[in-house]
């Protein structure tokens, strides 16, 4: 939204779609925001709200064919990616923007040693010879914090654990020292204790790399931990969109407050009556032209009928509105 | 004193690992190894841990989805320990369980109805027309349209399906339920609709639970006392309001200290665990954790008994000396519960 050249990703009126029965449904509606370099954007919403598949549509890894972008940029210092070739995006997957997805298992060849999957990387990247992609592994494993690399090396993806794993993956994600990561639910698959050593690491690292990072999360926790900006999705749009500070301390979207109450926290009294957002996210193929937050609390008379457009109320503080979701 | 509603002593459930061409039985998996505990009547008992410490196959025991392979499972006063099947069956009615994924535990071939009925027609309650309307009853209770019994499981959402399942374990009107892990794999907005339910259904009939989750904010929330488990055995044993605000055990602060804060402006102070919990198929000897620390006691705590010891009214922890201040190790030593080879 800002246009300038401190950004290292600006995604702008980005519109994705997937070809189904029932035609052809957007899970991404005109999503814009931007990434500041050297900061972390955390893109927060629930399941099915497009988080992942506005994650997707960057490196296009898109399910295909059903899957297609039909609109809008992202611009990666710079260079469109929506036009860009085949060619040109599988350079820049791994290169320029390293992928870490949830499941560390699904990511790993189980029929692989650890160190054929994180050399392999540097052996089509970097073109290095077989010996010097092993020893540029060895000490990517060292750089993620695992203990006894060369040891590791050879080892196969079950016999670590689900930490271990998803370190090896971030080593894969970031063995070509990537400007951009993009990590989708990088912790939700482990233990709180593990996550906060994998969102420590992945804070170490960022300022060691000196990349940005987009993280996907449903976990607001997660967000006030480690990010400076916020996107808040709801139903394949930006609701909000806020610094990090500004978003937990003055939430404005219904939805956004919604979110921040129901979640109980070490402070909420026990087995009081939790806030609750009332009915669910309505399916792809029944979103509404106007306010879809209104559509689900059923107040569709009341909302607008057209697009709600987003409004800067204050510096970097974007909500979308409508007149019943925001009430200034 | 009115008596405990569920009363567990030295539980320990041990799986079988076989190897070799004979698969000869070569060692053994000690899930849940010794662990003791009592739920009153309306009582919420909270179990927390890490992913393989063995919380949920104590909560499948307790209801004898397991059989344990010693101590005692007391409920109401009777040993169901080592009940057969056949006996336990009109026992079962007072105890269920609902688990984590309702998508996996319903029967995707059975109508709603014909899930919520099932309970009835094992243990042959009441004719048609009653049990119509008490399915109804049911789903009116869970928050569900009368018109969803027609339905199948799959055709509703996560929360809705949790709301099922919870139908399904109310219908016998049981005494305690074991939650598994119950809003897990929900969205945060609907994750509060059936912890709202959870609670006033307790209210309501004065059910007892031991709910277990690894969310340490949703367990405080629904929770009176709270069990920490580490690696098979229990670490500490207080009331949700000590477990969270004086956190004796080691396991138990670093535990709290993972937790992300809501607060993007807090600093604190974070205890980061190194490694992961380790195999419970070859324990280490003495304090698991102590020799996840590499604490420099751990050689004291090989052979000596760790069990819980009362350090302050009702608040009970580990007698392990890699994982106490030094002050409530002093308190420790000389409970007479100890009556072990310490020093």
């Amino acid at each position: 939204m800002i246009p300038g050249t401190e950004n290292i990703l600006e995604v702008e009126n980005l519109i994705t779609s997937f070809e189904t029965e029932r035609g052809l449904l957007r899970a991404v509606d005109q999503v814009s925001f931007t990434v500041p370099t050297g900061k972390t954007v955390g893109i927060v919403g629930e399941s099915g709200c497009g988080k992942s598949v506005t994650a997707m549509s960057i490196v296009r890894l898109l399910p295909q064919p059903a899957g297609k972008i039909l609109g809008g940029h992202v611009r990666f210092k710079g260079h469109d990616l929506v036009r860009a070739s085949d060619k040109e995006i599988q350079k820049i997957r791994g290169g320029g923007i390293g992928v870490i997805f949830q499941e560390p298992m699904a990511a790993l060849n189980p029929l692989h040693r650890i160190g054929k999957q994180v050399s392999e990387v540097f052996r089509i990247h970097k073109n290095l010879s077989k010996k010097e992609a092993w020893d540029a592994a060895t000490e990517m494993l060292d750089l993620v914090r695992i203990p006894a690399p060369s040891r590791r090396m050879m080892d196969y993806p079950h016999h670590l654990s689900g930490g271990m794993r998803q370190r090896i993956v971030i080593a894969i994600a970031l063995a070509c020292r990537p400007s951009l990561l993009i990590a989708d639910e990088p912790t939700t698959a482990l233990d709180v204790t593990v996550q906060a050593q994998i969102l420590d690491l992945l804070d170490r690292l960022q300022a060691e790399i000196g990349m940005s990072t987009i993280l996907i999360t449903h976990d607001l926790g997660v967000i006030a931990e480690t990010c400076d900006e916020v996107v808040v999705m709801y139903a394949g749009r930006v609701v909000e969109q806020a610094s990090a500070e500004e978003l937990f301390a003055n939430p404005l979207h219904a939805y956004t407050r919604g979110l921040l109450h129901s979640i109980p926290t070490l402070e909420t009294p026990s087995k009081s009556v939790l806030n609750t957002i009332p009915g669910m996210v309505a399916g792809l193929a029944d979103y509404s032209h106007g306010c879809r937050f209104c559509q689900r609390m059923g107040r569709m008379d009341r909302g607008t009928r057209e697009r709600p457009v987003l409004l800067e109320v204050s510096t970097g503080h974007w909500v979308e509105n409508c007149p019943e979701c925001y009430k200034p | 004193m009115t008596h405990p509603l569920l009363s567990v002593s030295d539980l320990r459930i041990h799986f079988p690992v076989r190897g070799g061409v004979l698969l000869k039985q070569t060692a053994s998996v000690k899930a849940v190894d010794g662990v003791s505990l009592e739920i009153a009547p309306g009582e919420t008992l909270g179990l927390v841990g890490e992913s393989g410490c063995g919380k949920s196959t104590l909560g499948k025991a307790i209801v004898r989805l397991l059989k344990p392979t010693s101590g005692r499972i007391h409920f109401d006063q009777s040993d169901i320990s080592h009940l057969s099947q056949r006996k336990l069956r009109p026992l079962r009615r007072d105890f269920q369980m609902i688990f984590q994924d309702p998508s996996e535990s319903l029967d995707p071939r059975m109508s709603v109805r014909a899930i919520i009925e099932e309970p009835y027609l094992i243990h042959a309650m009441g004719n048609r027309q009653e049990r119509i309307k008490w399915v109804n009853a049911l789903l009116d209770r869970v928050g569900l349209p009368a018109a969803s019994a027609e339905r199948y499981s799959f055709e509703f959402s996560g929360g809705q399906r949790q709301r099922i399942g919870i139908a399904r374990a109310l219908a016998l009107k049981p005494k305690l339920i074991v939650c598994d892990e119950p809003v897990s794999a929900l969205d945060v907005s609907v994750q509060s609709q059936i912890l709202n339910l959870l609670v006033e259904l307790q209210k309501d009939f004065g059910l007892s639970y031991l709910f277990i989750a690894h969310d340490l904010a949703v367990v405080k929330h629904v929770s009176d006392r709270v069990a920490v488990m580490y690696l098979g055995k229990i670490v500490e044993l207080a009331s949700a309001e000590q477990i969270y605000q004086n956190p004796r055990h080691t396991y138990t602060k670093a535990l709290l200290s993972a937790i992300p804060s809501h607060d993007p402006k807090a600093i604190r102070n974070k205890i980061l665990l190194e490694g992961d919990v380790p195999s419970p198929i070859d324990p280490p000897a003495g304090s698991a954790f102590g020799h996840r620390m590499n604490h420099p006691r751990y050689e004291e705590t090989i052979g000596a008994d760790l069990s819980l010891g009362e350090v302050s009214p009702n608040h009970w922890v580990a007698a392990d000396p890699c994982c106490v201040s030094e002050e409530d190790w002093r308190i420790l030593r000389q409970l007479p519960t100890l009556a072990g080879p310490v020093n």
